[in-house]
């Protein structure tokens, strides 16, 4: 296996970490908000949580493209502060997060939701805060769903293509993931180093679900 | 015990790999490089013209590759590539209608022929005759509304009239590299690309359409300079790519170059 496959999965690995990291937060609040608020508007927004996993990732990466590009105005401002996004890393990141999150945030509700809330009031009885109960009482019972959730998205950001290529572009050392290589590899006529990525991208794969599948039988 | 609680290990984990992404300084602070967005069909000639370009004067051209189509819609949101090199003229008419190519350095790069291809161990007829005489029952091709030499194929069989016998029989594919695997497994009696992308996969030339016959075709591979801030370098490399040096690529490439 070439220095060349090596950098590209390393380079995945570590986006799809940065993307995992950066998208846990917001799911847990989302997955929080949803298994445990009741407000008007809560099905829309429901919905829009889910889009990007019925969105096709092409489709997502065409709004994100817009979305950053200089005719929008989030485009514009970042321009303004002289902040780039398209075609560079940060893009991989954010597509991989945007395409991640609807995953995330259903396992972390799902686990939220099998929390007993017998327990939760009980807290509030002795006097704890709202913040205090999420952070001793419902997010240790539900990190099985959490965990599952974190695994779960890393997963599918390691596997991201199609916002990626939109956003991101396919430029070798900058923003070329396993996924992106492989296309690119196959459309350039290398396809032994597409075989080296499928191979590396297999063995990630098979990893990150072998763990999490230990980590949830060591749990139980 | 920390580790005992898996959202430990999570975090733990994710903490692990920011450590890993902060010292893997090669991902942030890279020396900044030319970025060129090149169609798909151009892209091994242009890997050799970047290390001769590198070679000379010291400059990293990143080449973002793609289809063309994919690339021209980067660009017109304001991706910022220095040069675009297209697979045909109307992705290139689409990113100069968004004012992101600067005046005057819009070029006819190079040009190009159809090639009918046929899998490497069948003998199949060569000509646009033999096509329409039914022992072709699949016919590969790009698009052909969207894929360039899908575009230029379906040009083709209209001006010969056979393009409403043939119809039925055309397998589109979304890049030319799809129609060229498919030859290769034999999955199809014969398929339509550029004679250059034809030279880089295991298939059967049989069939040519050379240019000078064939002008209203007029296969066109454009490049030229996009605005922004790396227009000056983008200027100099396409200089380059015009130059004799370059030139000598492409032709032994089999692209044809008007100069």
């Amino acid at each position: 296996m070439s220095a060349e496959t090596w950098a590209i999965a390393q380079f995945t690995v570590v986006m799809a970490l940065m993307a995992t990291a950066l998208t846990l937060p917001f799911a847990i609040a989302a997955g929080w908000v949803l298994a445990r608020a009741t407000f008007p508007g809560k099905a829309l927004l429901e919905t829009v949580v889910s889009l990007p996993l019925v969105l096709p990732p092409v489709a997502t990466g065409l709004l994100l493209l817009w979305l950053f590009g200089r005719r929008s105005p989030v485009g514009r401002a970042l321009d303004a502060v002289g902040v780039e996004v398209v075609f560079t890393w940060k893009a991989v990141v954010i597509a991989m997060m945007v395409v991640s999150f609807p995953l995330v945030v259903r396992s972390v509700r799902s686990g939220i939701e099998q929390v007993d809330r017998r327990y939760e009031e009980l807290a509030a009885t002795l006097g704890a805060g709202r913040f205090r109960i999420l952070r001793t009482i419902t997010l240790p019972l539900a990190s099985r769903g959490i965990v599952a959730g974190a695994i779960l998205g890393f997963s599918r950001a390691l596997g991201e293509f199609g916002a990626t290529i939109m956003v991101a572009g396919a430029i070798p050392g900058r923003t070329q993931t396993l996924a992106v290589g492989i296309y690119t590899f196959v459309e350039t006529g290398r396809e032994e180093a597409a075989w080296g990525l499928l191979l590396l991208s297999a063995l990630l794969a098979f990893g990150a679900i072998y763990l999490s599948n230990r980590l949830v039988a060591a749990r139980a | 015990m920390a580790t005992r609680n898996p959202a430990m290990k999570i975090v733990n984990w994710l903490a692990a790999g920011l450590a890993v992404l902060a010292s893997s300084a090669p991902i942030a602070a890279q020396p900044p490089s030319l970025v060129v967005s090149v169609a798909a069909s151009m892209h091994t000639a242009l890997e050799e013209l970047a290390v001769l370009y590198r070679a000379a004067t010291g400059v990293t051209v990143s080449l973002n590759t793609g289809s063309s189509n994919t690339l021209a819609r980067q660009i017109v949101e304001g991706a910022r590539a220095a040069v675009f090199i297209s697979a045909d003229d109307r992705q290139m008419d689409v990113v100069e209608k968004a004012g992101r190519v600067v005046a005057g350095t819009r070029t006819r790069l190079l040009t190009n022929e159809l090639a009918i291809v046929a899998p490497i161990d069948r003998a199949v007829p060569a000509n646009l005759a033999a096509l329409l005489e039914g022992r072709v029952t699949r016919l590969a091709m790009g698009e052909t509304s969207s894929v360039p030499a899908g575009v230029y194929g379906r040009r083709w069989l209209e001006h010969e009239g056979a393009w409403p016998r043939l119809q039925s029989k055309v397998i589109p594919f979304p890049t030319v590299r799809a129609v060229l695997s498919a030859v290769e497994a034999g999955r199809v009696d014969a398929g339509i690309v550029y004679a250059t992308d034809a030279r880089e996969a295991k298939v059967r030339v049989v069939g040519r359409l050379p240019a000078n016959e064939h002008a209203y075709l007029n296969i066109v591979q454009p490049a030229a300079v996009i605005a922004g801030p790396a227009e000056a370098e983008g200027r100099r490399f396409l200089q380059f790519l015009r130059g004799p040096e370059a030139s000598a690529v492409f032709r032994r490439r089999g692209f044809g170059v008007e100069r």
